[in-house]
């Protein structure tokens, strides 16, 4: 059993911890020098750090990595699409060219006959004709598929027309753009940009964080 | 090096999960050894480092970048150990019988596994022997001394993954060292 008092233990963990004065060192030494118990402790506490240390580093098992990669949650499918499609412009193209290529695509531009427009709230209708009156103002965008449209007032927005045809009045004003769209290879166009629009939205917006 | 992980966890902020990968390359076996030597236990160990680098994923935004990104990991690892040490505990019922063991109960289990026979320790290989003495230290002696001897971080290093002032840093280690000392006695 040490019968030395607790300062003696203390300069020899400071010892350890390499946290020792010049002097307080040399008074250790002198007491280790005449005092068996503790250098016996002393020799005991050096052995057992000595053992710790040495034990071999460990290797994380094979398969670890992708282990932790497997069990991230997944990115905002957004966020990674929009990587994706910023790392590999050649995919991207592709991926837009099969979706667009895809039978359903282009079916919906042979079979959908049916004369429809915008829900606007001045239009006039006559027959397969879309009237914007004069004297009257189209708040937002119109869009006339199968069918013509006729403009005397004015629209505050795009203008499109897909299979039908367009007449502007003298009087006629768009604000936005204005389109015609008759042939396959236009309707494709148009659809891609407008997909396009969908998948990255008008704002340059950063990856949302999960 | 913390310029290039400073920099892939800015891949990582913007969206690029894949950057997060050459962070976990770089720290899995650091990382791995820490949980094994508090754990004892390889399935467990891996679980566990991995779900410390999931966390750090997850959370990567609030890691301040002026600071040591290993410390954080560490921090984040060690307290996932000491969770799943804790919990460990209460399911075992002190005086409650263990089914098929002939009326032995739990404290002879405990008692079982915790202090081998003195002839079996001395059988055991050099590194096996590290494990068992480490095993048998107390939770919050354990976590110090093994970041100090096996990680051989400095004090301050441990203060900081540890979220605890030096000073008490410094007492664990002292009363680690003591108790590994005492257990180990005249080997
Ligand atoms: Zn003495």
């Amino acid at each position: 059993m040490n019968t030395c008092q607790e300062p003696v233990i203390q300069l020899m963990h400071a010892y350890l911890d390499g946290d020792i004065s010049r002097q307080d060192e040399q008074q250790l030494k002198e007491h280790l020098f005449a005092c068996q118990h503790c250098r016996e402790m002393m020799d005991e506490l050096k052995m057992s750090a000595l053992f710790l240390q040495g034990a071999a580093p460990l290797k994380a098992p094979d398969g670890f990595v992708s282990g932790v990669m497997a069990r991230l949650p997944k990115e905002k499918s957004q966020a990674g699409l929009q990587r994706q499609l910023r790392r590999h412009p050649l995919l991207a193209a592709a991926a837009l060219f099969f979706i667009l290529m895809s039978a359903t695509f282009f079916s919906s531009f042979g079979d959908n006959q049916q004369f429809s427009f915008t829900k606007q709230p001045n239009l006039v209708i006559e027959g397969e004709t879309v009237i914007v009156p004069a004297g009257e103002i189209v708040k937002g965008d119109l869009v006339v598929e199968n069918g013509n449209l006729r403009i005397e007032g004015e629209v505050d927005g795009n203008v499109t027309v897909i299979r039908g045809s367009k007449y502007m009045a003298s009087t006629a004003v768009v604000t936005g753009k204005s389109e015609e769209i008759d042939r396959a290879f236009d309707w494709l166009w148009y659809k891609i940009k407008t997909t396009v629009k969908d998948i990255f939205p008008a704002s340059k917006s950063e990856p949302v964080e999960e | 090096m913390d310029e290039l992980v400073n920099k892939r966890i800015n891949e990582v902020i913007k969206g690029n999960q894949d950057a997060f990968e050459e962070i976990v390359t770089l720290f899995q076996h650091r990382l791995y050894h820490v949980c094994y030597r508090m754990l004892g236990n390889p399935q467990e160990a891996e679980d566990i480092a991995q779900e410390a680098f999931v966390r750090a994923y997850v959370n990567i935004h609030t890691f301040d970048q002026k600071r040591k990104f290993s410390t954080w990991l560490f921090r984040i690892a060690t307290n996932l150990c000491i969770d799943r040490i804790r919990k460990k505990k209460p399911d075992y019922y002190l005086d409650a019988t263990v089914p098929g063991t002939d009326g032995l109960n739990m404290y002879s289990q405990i008692a079982a596994s915790g202090d081998l026979p003195e002839e079996e320790v001395e059988r055991m290989e050099a590194q096996e022997r590290v494990q068992y003495e480490i095993g048998r230290l107390p939770e919050k002696y354990r976590t110090v001394i093994i970041l100090r001897y096996l990680e051989e971080l400095p004090l301050q290093d441990i203060s900081d993954i540890l979220e605890l002032p030096l000073g008490t840093v410094k007492t664990r280690v002292h009363r680690g060292r003591e108790a590994l000392r005492k257990q180990m006695g005249n080997m």
